[in-house]
């Protein structure tokens, strides 16, 4: 791998962020509704519910890491659709450049794109809702890496399919983390769903995520087999993100696609 | 550095894009691809660049296949410019190049863009969006992108397009210059047949995705009884499909 061409290619996202205010907004007008939408819900659950009165903000803590995932994922559409609009995916596919050198540059930016979403988000849950990220303790941390890791797998998935099937392919980038939220049992425990779906639901890493996220602000107690189960399984999907990517990758290149998909 | 294409094939289902074509362009020479819309010109760059597999045959570059292994050192090589791929319209022109020169690994890349800038007469630009400038001055941008890694083969595709004659003028002076003073090989794709002319030691003629005519523009222009290239052009276009 070369760092050099890595940040090159970072570069070009860093410049297009820095260059404009309203997507630096963008950024961050989204995260910041969200906290007020799931600030209000948050406090009147916590009035009538029994479920929910002895922890405030479960809800609301759940939704700003789920907003962070959703935010991961949609940078990495985003990076990569900003390819296609600008017509430059040729110019970017004939250099140089390994594919994982893409991924790698997509990877590392889609953190820095989210982190201006999350940090503001997570700072005004505090002084508005008395919530905050850090009471979940040290395990905050590898619940945002896996998270993370789930998030640009989701974003590897869509940009292969942008590959496979060109830029008609976009709206299935917004639409895939909406599919995947009533599984990923982030509002409530998994018992609500069908068993059928349960089953399901624990193949994904959101549950073990979101119920480890529950168990420590409602009972006070961290299981980390749990949290290693979610880091787990998130890294085995990204692994098959990676092999789709680069099925689709050359495949796109026997189809001819990749000269023509921004036209 | 030479470059040799060999039995070159590609078919897209039932489709023959490319149709068994073979040629050489010797080190620093110019070679002018022609044809009709659709006749396999951009499948055959496509092939040339990597970004589309070939059905069958071979692509060496100076005697060496390309292949998956060496992809990477022979990519740092080449380069190529056309209107109708563009940089990022939110970077400045200075980042875009140097966006670009970081992904060719070029060595001292503020003395290269500082040097390419004054060649193409773009430093006075340098710090504006390249969405903010005139397809003149974008087009002169490309070409700085495409001459950023000094590459040693360069594919240009209608790099005179929609241009006004000074500036299209000053594009063609340019790559004559450049070519003189560096080791530069060049595939040329154009409809404008005065600068095939101007351009090109060698022509290959394509029409449904084979070679039908090839030799220097001279040759090619008392071979078919004609005055000039664009005459030649329409000869071998508008006749049926036999190989000439």
């Amino acid at each position: 791998m070369n760092w050099s061409k890595i940040y090159g290619l970072s570069l070009r996202h860093i410049y297009l962020i820095k260059s404009s205010f309203p997507r630096i907004l963008d950024l961050i007008y989204w995260p910041s509704i969200q906290v007020f939408l799931w600030g209000f819900i948050s406090e009147f659950f916590t009035m009538n519910s029994t479920y929910y009165s002895d922890a405030v903000g479960v809800i609301l803590t759940a939704a700003i890491l789920y907003d962070f995932l959703f935010r991961t994922s949609i940078s990495y559409n985003m990076m990569f659709l900003e390819e296609i609009w600008s017509r430059n995916f040729t110019n970017l596919f004939i250099a140089p450049i390994k594919i994982s050198e893409i991924i790698t540059a997509l990877t590392l930016t889609a953190i820095a794109r989210a982190s201006i979403g999350l940090f503001p988000a997570a700072l005004l849950a505090v002084p508005f809702f008395g919530v905050s990220l850090l009471s979940l303790g040290p395990p905050l941390l590898l619940l945002l890496i896996s998270l993370y890791i789930f998030g640009i797998t989701l974003g590897l998935l869509v940009t292969a399919g942008l590959m496979r099937f060109g830029p008609s392919f976009e709206n299935i980038a917004w639409a895939s983390l909406f599919f995947l939220a009533p599984l990923g049992c982030i509002y409530y425990p998994i018992e609500i769903l069908p068993e059928w779906l349960q089953i399901i639901s624990k193949c994904l890493p959101l549950v073990h995520i979101f119920e480890e996220v529950r168990s420590i602000l409602i009972y006070d107690t961290v299981n980390y087999i749990q949290i290693i189960k979610a880091i787990t399984i998130s890294c085995f999907y990204f692994m098959l993100g990676v092999v789709i990517f680069y099925t689709s990758y050359f495949g796109a290149k026997i189809r001819g696609t990749l000269i023509n998909i921004g036209e | 550095m030479k470059l040799e294409v060999k039995k070159l094939s590609k078919k897209f289902n039932n489709i023959t894009a490319v149709n068994n074509i073979s040629f050489i362009i010797d080190k620093n020479s110019t070679m002018g691809l022609l044809g009709p819309n659709g006749c396999g010109k951009t499948t055959s760059i496509g092939m040339m660049l990597g970004l589309i597999k070939p059905s069958e045959g071979e692509i060496l570059f100076n005697g060496t296949k390309a292949d998956t292994a060496n992809n990477i050192d022979i990519l740092s090589k080449l380069n190529f410019a056309s209107p109708y791929i563009e940089l990022p319209k939110k970077l400045t022109v200075k980042q875009n190049l140097e966006v670009y020169a970081r992904l060719y690994g070029v060595k001292n890349l503020n003395l290269r863009i500082e040097e390419i800038s004054e060649d193409l007469n773009i430093g006075q630009f340098l710090n504006k969006k390249n969405g903010e400038l005139s397809s003149g001055q974008k087009n002169r941008v490309s070409l700085a992108k495409s001459l950023i890694n000094k590459p040693k083969i360069l594919f240009l595709d209608e790099p005179t397009a929609s241009l006004d004659p000074d500036v299209g003028d000053f594009v063609r002076e340019y790559i004559e210059k450049y070519k003189k003073n560096n080791e530069l090989t060049i595939l040329l794709a154009s409809h404008n047949m005065s600068e095939v002319e101007r351009l090109c030691d060698n022509i290959i003629m394509m029409k449904e995705g084979s070679i039908v005519d090839r030799g220097t523009c001279k040759e090619l222009i008392s071979k078919h009884g004609r005055n000039n290239l664009e005459e030649t052009f329409l000869k071998i276009a508008r006749s049926k499909n036999e190989l000439v």
